[in-house]
C-alpha cells in the first residue's frame, strides 16, 4: 500500500478559497500525511532531518502550492535547497529517493487554455514545470503529470467543490493503487484521468 | 622625612618633565625615564647621589610587579598555544647567546665558570624595555611582537634554573660573602638548589590554594581599597618569601601571576597594580639612568663601549638567525632583533647573585653592570633609529595593521554583566565561535560560570581602568547586559569618555530607559522585553488558530513599527517633558503610543498574497468595505 506525502506551501492560506477547499478535500487516511510547510516553519528554518525522515517513509510525494510567478512560493524552494542534499537525494551515493513518485498539485488564476503555445502565457504547463521535473529526475524519482486547478480567479462555488472532490478522488485512486504508474504518465494532466473515469 | 619629600619631588618632577617631552618627540617613555635619571644623577646635575643604588633596589620592585602582571597575562592555554615558539625561538636564543658569549669570554681570558655565569646574564634581554616599547607602538600582535614575547618569556622562565645552577658554579665557599648573608647561604650548595626548588613549589601551592579564596573573601566586602591592599600584599608577600630564601622575588611573583592568570580576579588585579607597576618601573629606569657610572666609563670608555657594542652585535646576530629560521619578514625581523639586542634588568639580578656567590670580583661585576646599563639605554635609541630610518624602507607599518575582515575571537567583544541576559548572549556568541571577555561583579556568578567553562572576570565594569585591562581599547564591541539602569548609564558615560571608538550595544530595561540611552547618543538599544512579549503574542495568535507564517510576519512587522515609533516618540518626548515630568510623562507617552497604533495597524495593512484584490479587479467588483 503506497503512502502519500503532501508538501503543502501557501504563505497566506487564509486568503485562498481554492487551496482551503483542496486541503479540506484530502481524505483522512493513515496513508496520507499533510506537511504544512508555512505552518511548521514560519521562520523559514527548515528541519532537514525531520523532512528527510518524512520523505523516506512515503512513496508518493505531492508538491501542493499556488503557481506564483510561474513557480512555487519561496519556502518550497527553500525546502528543496535544504532537504534535497547532495549525497543523499542526488549525486554520488544520493539514492534515498530513488523510485519514488512525485507530482505538482497547483492552482493558477488563469485558465488552462492560457497555458499553451498560442495562449496568453506562450508555454504549456509541463514546460513551466520543467525545473520540478528535472529536480525529480535528478533525484531518481518518477515525475508524473500535474494535477492543476486553473482559472481560479473566476471559479464558481460549484466548480470549486467539483475540483476539490476530483482531488479527493485522485488521492483515493492513488492509495488504492487503482492505476498503473505508466497509465498515470500518459495523461497531460492528472485531472483528465479523473474526468475520464467519471465521464 | 624632609629627605624623602625632596627626593620624591626630584624623581617625580624629573619624570613629569622628561617623559612628556620624550613622548612629544615620538620617543618611548623608557627613554624619557632614562634621560630623567641621567639628568638628576650624580654625574650631571647631581640632585641624587649615592643613594641611587638603594633607589634601584627599591625600584627593582617595579620589575617584580611587572613580572607578576606579565604572569597574569599568560593563561596556561595561551602558553600552550605558543609552546613551539617559546621553546624553539626562546631556547635557541638563550642557548645560542650563552654559548657564543661564553666562547668570547674564554678568549678574553675568563675562567670557564665565570664565562658561563656571565653569559647566562648576557643572554637576558630587557622585558621592561622591549614589551613597553612594543605595547606603546601597538606591535604586540605582530609577528615581531609575538616572537619577542616568546623569547622574553623563555628567558624569564630560564632564570629559575639559572639561579639554581649558579651556586654550583661558585668555586669559593659561599659563606665568605661577608655583608649579605641570607638564610640560604648557611646551606651547602646542593641543599641550596633543593631549597630553591621547594620555594618555587611553595609559591605554586599558595597561588593555587590560598590566594583565590582570600580574594573572594575580600571581594565580598566590596571595598575597593581593600582589594588593592590585598593585591599589594600578595606581591610583597611572595617577594619577601623569595628574598628570605635568597631567590629573585621577580620569579616568585611571576609564578604567582601565571597561577592567578586563570582566576576570575585577573583583570581586577591587573588594573589595581598597573599604576604601581608603571610608577615603580619608571623609577627603575630612572635609577638605571642615574646609576650609570660615568666615572668608570670615562676612565675606560673605549673598552666599555666596545664591549657593549660587541655584546649587542653578538645578541643581534643570534636573534637575526632565529628570525630567519622562523621566516620573519625583513622588517619584522629588525623590530625583533633591535628590541631584544640589549641586556635586560634580569642581568642586574643575576650579576648581583653572581657577585654574591663570588664567581666574579667586584670590579668585573661593576663593569658588567655598566655595560648592562649602557645597553639598556642604547636599546630604545636603536629601536628608535630602526623605526624612523630602517623600517620605512620595508613598509612594515602597513603590514602590522590587522585585516578588518578577519574575526579575531580573542577580546574583540566584551560583555559587561553576566546574569541571565548576558549569559544568553555569551552562550549564543560562543556557539558561533566568538569568545568574549566577560565582566561581572558578583563573585558567586563568576565562580559558577567559571566552573562551567566561561571566561568570566570579576570586577566593576564602570571603571575605566578595569575596562582598559579587559581590552576595551582594542575591542570592537562592548555589550552591556547589566541589570541596573543606573549602572548601565554610568558604563555608557565611561565608555563614551575613555573609549569613544568602542561600539556600544546596550540592553535596556524598558522604553523609558531606552529613551534615556538614546538621549546620550546610544543607537543600538535593546529593550529586554520587546522581542519576548511580541514572541509570546505571536504564539497566542497561533494557538488561537492563526496561520503561523502570518502571525510570524505580523510579529516582525509590529516589532519594526514599534522600533520606528520609539525613535519618533524619542524626539516628541522632549516637547512633552517641558510641562510634565516623571510618571505623568510615562503615561502621556503610553497614550501617544496607543493613539499611533490606532492610526496605523501594521498587521491590518498586509495585502501580500491576497488574491481577493486581484480577483476583484479582474471580475470588476469593488471591495465592499
Amino acid at each position: 500500500m503506497p503512502k502519500v506525502l503532501i508538501l503543502f506551501a501557501h504563505p497566506r492560506l487564509e486568503k485562498s478559497r481554492m487551496q482551503k477547499a483542496l486541503l479540506k478535500a484530502i481524505p483522512s487516511d493513515d496513508r496520507i500525511t499533510v506537511n504544512d510547510l508555512y505552518q511548521s516553519y514560519p521562520d523559514y528554518n527548515i528541519d532537514a532531518d525531520r523532512e528527510k525522515q518524512l520523505l523516506l517513509s512515503h512513496d508518493i510525494i505531492i508538491w501542493q502550492h499556488p503557481f506564483y510567478w510561474y513557480s512555487a512560493p519561496p519556502l518550497l524552494k527553500q525546502w528543496m535547497d535544504i532537504v534535497l542534499e547532495h549525497g543523499w537525494a542526488y549525486g554520488q551515493g544520493g539514492t534515498a529517493l530513488k523510485g519514488k513518485f512525485v507530482f505538482n498539485c497547483i492552482t493558477t488564476g488563469g485558465p488552462r487554455q492560457a497555458y499553451s503555445k498560442e495562449g496568453y502565457h506562450k508555454f504549456t504547463m509541463r514546460e513551466f514545470l520543467v525545473p520540478f521535473e528535472r529536480t525529480a529526475t535528478l533525484c531518481g524519482m518518477i515525475y508524473l503529470p500535474p494535477f492543476a486547478i486553473q482559472g481560479t480567479h473566476r471559479i464558481t462555488e460549484e466548480d470549486l467543490a467539483a475540483q476539490a472532490s476530483a482531488y479527493s478522488d485522485l488521492l483515493k485512486t492513488i492509495i488504492r493503487e487503482e492505476r498503473d504508474p505508466d497509465v498515470l504518465s500518459s495523461y497531460e494532466y492528472l485531472n483528465d484521468m479523473i474526468t475520464e473515469a467519471k465521464g | 622625612m624632609e629627605g624623602f619629600f625632596t627626593q620624591s619631588i626630584i624623581y617625580l618632577g624629573a619624570a613629569v618633565i622628561c617623559v612628556p617631552v620624550a613622548k612629544r618627540l615620538g620617543l618611548s617613555s623608557v627613554i624619557g625615564y632614562l634621560a630623567a635619571g641621567m639628568l638628576i644623577g650624580p654625574f650631571l646635575l647631581g640632585f641624587v647621589g649615592k643613594e641611587g643604588k638603594d633607589i634601584m633596589h627599591f625600584a627593582e620592585f617595579g620589575v617584580v610587579m611587572m613580572l607578576f602582571l606579565i604572569g597574569l597575562e599568560l593563561e596556561p592555554q595561551n602558553l600552550w598555544n605558543m609552546r613551539k615558539l617559546i621553546l624553539g625561538a626562546g631556547l635557541t636564543q638563550v642557548a645560542g647567546t650563552t654559548i657564543l658569549s661564553a666562547a668570547v669570554s674564554l678568549v678574553l681570558g675568563l675562567q670557564w665558570n665565570q664565562a658561563l655565569a656571565i653569559s647566562f646574564a648576557v643572554a637576558m634581554s630587557s622585558t621592561a624595555i622591549a614589551l613597553q616599547s612594543l605595547k606603546e607602538k601597538g606591535l604586540m600582535q605582530s609577528a615581531a611582537g609575538q616572537h619577542s614575547f616568546a623569547v622574553l618569556l623563555f628567558q624569564d622562565i630560564s632564570v629559575i634554573p639559572i639561579l639554581a645552577i649558579l651556586p654550583l658554579l661558585a668555586v669559593a665557599s659561599v659563606q665568605a660573602s661577608g655583608e649579605h648573608i641570607t638564610y640560604l647561604d648557611t646551606f651547602p650548595s646542593w641543599a641550596q638548589t633543593l631549597i630553591v626548588l621547594s620555594a618555587v613549589g611553595l609559591v605554586i601551592l599558595i597561588g593555587r590554594y590560598a590566594i583565590v579564596p582570600l580574594l573572594r573573601l575580600v571581594a565580598k566586602t566590596r571595598l575597593r581599597e581593600l582589594f588593592t591592599a590585598s593585591a599589594l600584599l600578595i606581591v610583597i608577600g611572595i617577594a619577601y618569601l623569595m628574598t628570605l630564601v635568597g631567590l629573585s622575588p621577580a620569579l616568585g611573583t611571576f609564578l604567582a601571576g601565571v597561577i592567578l592568570a586563570g582566576s576570575e580576579f585577573r583583570h581586577e588585579l591587573e588594573s589595581d597594580l598597573d599604576p604601581f607597576k608603571g610608577l615603580l618601573l619608571g623609577l627603575f629606569f630612572m635609577a638605571v639612568g642615574a646609576s650609570i657610572n660615568f666615572h668608570l666609563i670615562s676612565a675606560r670608555p673605549a673598552e666599555i663601549f666596545a664591549l657593549t657594542l660587541l655584546v649587542m652585535a653578538g645578541k643581534f646576530a643570534v636573534l637575526f638567525i632565529i628570525g630567519k629560521v622562523f621566516r620573519l619578514s625583513a622588517g619584522q625581523n629588525l623590530i625583533f632583533c633591535f628590541g631584544l639586542a640589549g641586556i635586560g634588568e634580569f642581568a642586574f639580578v643575576l650579576f648581583s647573585f653572581i657577585s654574591q656567590v663570588q664567581i666574579t670580583d667586584k670590579e668585573t661585576t661593576d663593569m658588567l653592570m655598566a655595560i648592562t646599563a649602557i645597553s639598556m639605554a642604547l636599546s630604545p635609541v636603536f629601536m628608535l633609529i630602526n623605526e624612523k630610518v630602517l623600517l620605512p624602507k620595508f613598509g612594515v607599518r602597513k603590514e602590522t595593521k590587522q585585516d578588518a575582515d578577519e574575526i579575531d575571537e580573542q577580546h574583540k567583544v566584551i560583555i559587561a554583566g553576566f546574569s541571565h541576559f548576558g549569559s544568553t548572549v555569551g552562550r549564543f556568541l560562543r556557539a558561533n565561535g566568538v569568545e568574549a571577555t566577560i565582566l561581572d561583579n558578583n563573585t558567586d556568578t563568576v565562580d559558577l560560570l567559571r566552573k562551567m567553562g566561561f571566561k568570566v572576570f570579576y570586577g566593576d565594569a564602570t571603571r575605566a581602568d578595569l575596562l582598559e585591562s579587559a581590552g576595551a581599547a582594542e575591542a570592537k564591541i562592548l555589550i552591556s547586559a547589566i541589570d541596573s539602569p543606573e549602572t548601565t548609564m554610568q558604563l555608557v558615560e565611561t565608555v563614551k569618555k575613555h573609549f569613544p571608538d568602542l561600539e556600544l550595544m546596550i540592553r535596556s530595561k524598558n522604553r523609558f530607559d531606552a529613551y534615556e540611552l538614546m538621549d546620550i547618543g546610544v543607537n543600538d538599544v535593546y529593550r529586554e522585553n520587546l522581542d519576548t512579549s511580541i514572541r509570546l503574542g505571536k504564539d497566542v495568535l497561533i494557538k488561537l488558530g492563526h496561520r503561523a507564517y502570518s502571525a510570524h510576519r505580523s510579529a516582525q512587522n509590529f516589532m519594526k513599527y514599534d522600533e520606528a515609533a520609539m525613535k519618533e516618540l524619542a524626539a516628541q518626548r522632549h516637547d512633552l517633558k517641558q510641562y510634565i515630568s516623571g510618571v505623568r510623562e510615562q503615561i502621556a507617552l503610553q497614550e501617544e503610543l496607543l493613539r499611533k497604533d490606532l492610526q496605523h495597524n501594521p498587521s491590518e495593512s498586509d495585502h501580500d498574497w491576497d488574491s481577493e484584490l486581484l480577483r476583484n479587479s479582474i471580475t470588476g467588483k469593488q471591495k465592499n468595505s
